[in-house]
């Protein structure tokens, strides 16, 4: 716990930032960028997890557990996500998500 | 770890030593012409051995719940896949698989892996493994057919949301470990007093959950991926992984999230009749088969969802039998659309004109599965639907069941049009007559004997709902 910060003000930016990444996941065209957005809502989960710990219960490790399983499946989720969009630039020689379009309602 | 917990745990390690052997399977063989029939024998074996009754404990420090309906659950999962196993033979064969063939049964174990732990899982870290488990890999196997570009683009949207959801979901998890300081649910669920920290918490949570059950309005990637994916993935989709999510959905709302039960019921409510009528009013316009059976199913997840709303134990057992039903009825129509599919690549209904005129016996499995999906009297549908409308009146709910009946008689209509254009339209090119292979076949005959029996196996319901008590 950081002396001098109260845990509504992390909770305020973790907030912000969670709701940034929404916005940008729904906003942006490049699967690249949507991607980031995502990254971006799960670091606010991370730092949400470590901060409620920390501050409130430090008697035991819970959030502090899941906030390293939530980075690592991150990464596999990153790993999966950059293959299957260099396979997307393979066959339609664009990774903006307005022209992968061939199915529609 | 001893024998006993060994025992409680069989289904994951069982499948996880499936895994692996046949990854030494695949290492120490030239060729993998033969995956499908090791993998068919290995899972038939596992699924066998499912059935070894076992008693109710936890392992792992409280982790690792498991209890005779969350058995129950794994073994309807495991009867799913095997089918699915079943279906899969005919395209795996197919020459643009040669190569990696193994990785797609290796990809495939390691989400039902996935899905069981997300079962039994005791704590919300568990839960969230099991569902990451079951959904990564998932959209690895939408975007399997490397070379064509539907594939792909459904691999995508695939993977994008459900990234997007799990993390509005573990958003709603870690607002409610703010709330009660634990993971664990039997911890949890005292705790829950239904403050408005909690109770948007549960909003969250909800929200991306319901992003994998493909409730409307959180349903947008469903049809795409369903028609994009290869058409064994897409049976895979709609019955295996939308049941596993059903089934911890129901799991968490009963155990965790009980004290809210006066806030969800609304929500879920309003889910229920949003699900059921833009699900069948978008199915009501579609030509292509594989992207009707998706809205399809969108309309079904609104049916279950019928049962969840209903009073607790017979509203459980209702939807865990319902899912059993639709398991059998969606894999019987997606059997017929997969084998017609992979031999001459039509997908529309109207390829189907004068269908049964060439290929009696697959027009009418997809009949029945058909009609069973629509909830037609002789077919084990009907029961099913009848459960979950039963359960919903026990309730109190009749404007609930008011709306679902409109819907399950829009149903009706557009379950007819495929069995319209194969029986009565006319077509001077029809589909040649499909010689399906064996596996396929078998899997067929499964689809349609659990059609026509479990409707009248009136103590499989019995045993269900004595099972429900447990939770």
């Amino acid at each position: 716990m950081i002396q001098g910060v109260p845990l509504q003000h992390i909770l305020l930016l973790t907030t912000l930032l969670f709701f940034i990444g929404v916005y940008g996941f729904i906003t942006r065209k490049n699967l690249f960028t949507m991607l980031m957005s995502v990254e971006l809502m799960l670091n606010a989960v991370a730092i949400n997890f470590v901060v409620f710990n920390a501050y409130l219960f430090p008697e035991n490790l819970q959030g502090h557990f899941f906030t390293i399983f939530i980075v690592s499946i991150a990464a596999a989720e990153a790993a999966v996500a950059i293959a299957i969009i260099v396979n997307v630039y393979r066959n339609i020689r664009t990774v903006n998500a307005e022209r992968i379009n061939e199915m529609k309602h | 770890m001893n024998i006993t917990d060994f025992l409680l745990m069989r289904h994951e390690l069982l499948l996880t030593a499936m895994v692996l052997i046949m990854l030494l399977i695949q290492i120490f063989t030239s060729n993998d012409y033969n995956a499908s029939y090791f993998a068919m024998a290995l899972f038939f074996i596992i699924t066998v051995f499912g059935f070894v009754p076992s008693e109710k404990g936890e392992i792992f420090g409280n982790m690792y719940i498991t209890d005779s309906l969350r058995v129950l659950m794994k073994n309807i999962l495991n009867i799913g896949v095997l089918i699915v196993l079943f279906q899969s033979g005919e395209w795996i064969s197919k020459p643009h698989n040669e190569g990696k063939r193994y990785e797609f049964y290796l990809i495939l174990i390691s989400t039902l892996i996935g899905m069981n732990f997300m079962i039994s899982a005791g704590d919300f870290l568990m839960f969230y493994l099991g569902l990451e488990i079951a959904s990564i890999p998932l959209a690895a196997l939408a975007a399997y057919d490397k070379y064509r570009t539907k594939s792909s683009e459904a691999g995508i949207k695939m993977i994008l949301s459900a990234a997007f959801s799990s993390a509005v979901m573990l958003f709603g998890i870690s607002l409610l470990y703010g709330t009660c300081g634990t993971l664990y649910f039997s911890e949890i669920s005292p705790q829950i007093n239904g403050n408005i920290l909690q109770i948007l918490a549960f909003v969250f949570f909800i929200s991306g959950l319901a992003f994998k059950i493909s409730l409307v309005p959180f349903h947008f990637w469903t049809p795409d991926v369903y028609e994009g994916a290869p058409t064994t993935v897409t049976s895979y989709y709609s019955v295996i992984s939308k049941g596993a999510a059903v089934f911890i959905f129901i799991i968490l709302l009963f155990t965790v999230f009980k004290n809210l039960i006066s806030q969800w019921q609304p929500i879920i409510y309003l889910l229920a009749v949003l699900t059921m009528s833009v699900g069948n009013l978008f199915a009501l316009r579609q030509q292509n088969l594989k992207r009707f059976l998706a809205f399809s199913s969108i309309a079904q997840a609104g049916f279950i969802l019928l049962g969840i709303i209903g009073t607790e134990q017979t509203g459980m057992a209702s939807v865990v039998y319902f899912v059993l039903i639709y398991i059998f009825s969606n894999l019987a129509a997606f059997g017929v659309v997969s084998v017609v599919s992979e031999k001459t690549s039509k997908e529309t209904i109207e390829d189907y004109n004068g269908f049964y005129r060439t290929n009696p016996k697959l027009s009418l499995v997809l009949m029945l599965g058909l009609f069973s999906l629509a909830g037609i009297p002789p077919v084990a549908g009907f029961f099913g639907k009848f459960f979950l409308f039963s359960s919903v009146a026990s309730a109190g709910y009749y404007w609930l069941l008011f709306i679902a009946a409109i819907n399950a008689t829009v149903s009706l209509y557009y379950y007819l049009l495929p069995v319209k254009a194969m029986f009565i339209n006319k077509n001077d090119t029809p589909i040649e007559h499909i010689q399906s292979n064996p596996t396929a076949k078998t899997a067929l005959i499964i689809c349609v004997v659990g059609l026509l029996l479990t409707g009248f196996a009136g103590v499989l319901f019995d045993y269900i709902t004595s099972l429900s008590f447990g939770i």
